[in-house]
């Protein structure tokens, strides 16, 4: 079986923020993306989902090695300041290759 | 006697000072809110069908008005007095002109146990009261900056649960009337406390959560939560004598205007005024004003609007 390597980059933010990522994540051109709704701790303490307001999301995103750095230097650019975020990279292996 | 629906709450409030494990499911929380919005909007809808829309005009103007006045008037106060960043002042100033559609909830809960009748276009105020504040919370953590994404701004405003539930029952009660309404009314209406009781148990936990954080800001913070929905109980009562309303509507006014926004305002204050600290509006409006106005402050503003009532007539 024929493997590709790609990027698997993970975000995990305030879900205040989810409308606003969405939009940049088609703008920076991310094929597809996966959210589901999060909650732990951090530096900004609980967030525990209990409400609205508290909630995390989580937002995967396949795509190859340049699209994931535009992604993770804008969001840092963007969003590190003000907002709970972490966001990290990780390889992976896919088996069809087209669809990221 | 003390409300049930009170009790409730600080069940709620005990449970989440004493770590206990009970925890309402996101989605429970997130149904219960909308029939309470749903109920609110359709009760109102019915009875905007009985009057003339041009004759309620001049009183959502008013209440327009009224929640510019009240931002402005807090926002010097945070940045002043209480020494907060521009941009946090400007924040937490948005939570206290805006409403709280569960304040709003438990006074008319409060006004119906005791068969007090008030003005039924309230629901409508309510919306109208929601939206102001964000705007002028915008502008002074901003300025009229070209930066300020609008049209985004207005989505979320706009757009938000509260407010497409809250015109979404008035219109479906307008257009369906009360023979209309009358197959769904057992669980809009008759249910509606069981609903807010619910409702109040988890307001309670979420309550007690942010007493910690509380802590860490110190007494002004807590004067202000206390202090602030005084002072705007009183511009309530005072236009709700002006408007001619009832003494229930009255109170109903002081409260709407007493209260302060945990769910709309929070949200689009996120986005876009994002360097302000949600911890510091959150913990002011949930962790004080909301349990004050549940527990005192609405007996307190029913006392001021009867007050109003009774001076006027000498």
């Amino acid at each position: 079986m024929h493997s590709h390597t790609r990027k698997l980059l993970t975000v995990i933010t305030e879900s205040a923020l989810e409308g606003t990522l969405v939009r940049d994540l088609d703008r920076l051109n991310a094929h597809g993306y996966t959210i589901t709704d999060a909650r732990g701790k951090g530096s900004r303490g609980v967030r525990d989902a209990g409400w609205e307001a508290s909630g995390n999301i989580r937002i995967e995103i396949v795509c190859d090695s340049e699209t994931a750095t535009a992604i993770a230097s804008y969001f840092r650019e963007h969003y590190y300041d003000d907002y709970a975020m972490i966001l990290f990279i990780s390889d992976i292996d896919v088996l069809r290759s087209e669809k990221f | 006697m003390i409300d049930p629906i009170i009790l409730f709450f600080l069940l709620g409030a005990v449970a989440g000072l004493l770590r206990s494990e009970l925890r309402l499911p996101a989605a429970v929380y997130e149904f219960v809110s909308i029939i309470l919005l749903l109920a609110i909007g359709l009760k109102g809808g019915v009875e905007l069908a009985k009057q003339p829309f041009a004759s309620l005009l001049p009183h959502m103007l008013a209440v327009v008005a009224m929640g510019f006045l009240l931002t402005l008037v807090a926002f010097p106060v945070l940045r002043y007095l209480g020494r907060f960043t521009r941009a946090d002042a400007a924040s937490i100033a948005a939570h206290y002109g805006s409403v709280s559609v569960g304040t709003f909830a438990v006074v008319v809960a409060y006004l119906g146990s005791r068969q007090i009748a008030f003005e039924e276009h309230m629901p409508l105020l309510l919306v109208m009261l929601e939206v102001p504040a964000i705007l002028v919370g915008i502008v002074l953590a901003r300025g009229l900056s070209r930066k300020t994404r609008w049209r985004s701004v207005a989505h979320e405003v706009f757009l938000g649960k509260g407010i497409v539930l809250l015109l979404g029952g008035l219109l479906i009660g307008w257009v369906a009337g009360p023979e209309g309404l009358k197959p769904i009314e057992p669980l809009f209406f008759d249910l509606f406390k069981g609903f807010l009781a619910v409702f109040l148990l988890e307001m309670g936990l979420i309550t007690a959560k942010q007493l910690g954080s509380l802590r860490l800001y110190g007494p002004f913070l807590i004067a202000f939560g206390i202090g602030m929905p005084l002072f705007s109980a009183l511009v309530g009562v005072g236009l709700g004598w002006i408007l001619g309303l009832s003494v229930g509507g009255t109170a109903v006014l002081a409260t709407l205007a007493a209260s302060a926004s945990y769910i709309a305002v929070p949200a689009a204050m996120r986005i876009s005024v994002p360097e302000a600290n949600p911890t510091l509006s959150l913990s002011a409006a949930l962790g004080i004003t909301f349990p004050f106005n549940v527990l005192l402050g609405i007996p307190i503003y029913y006392a001021l609007a009867e007050w109003a009532h009774t001076f006027e007539r000498g």
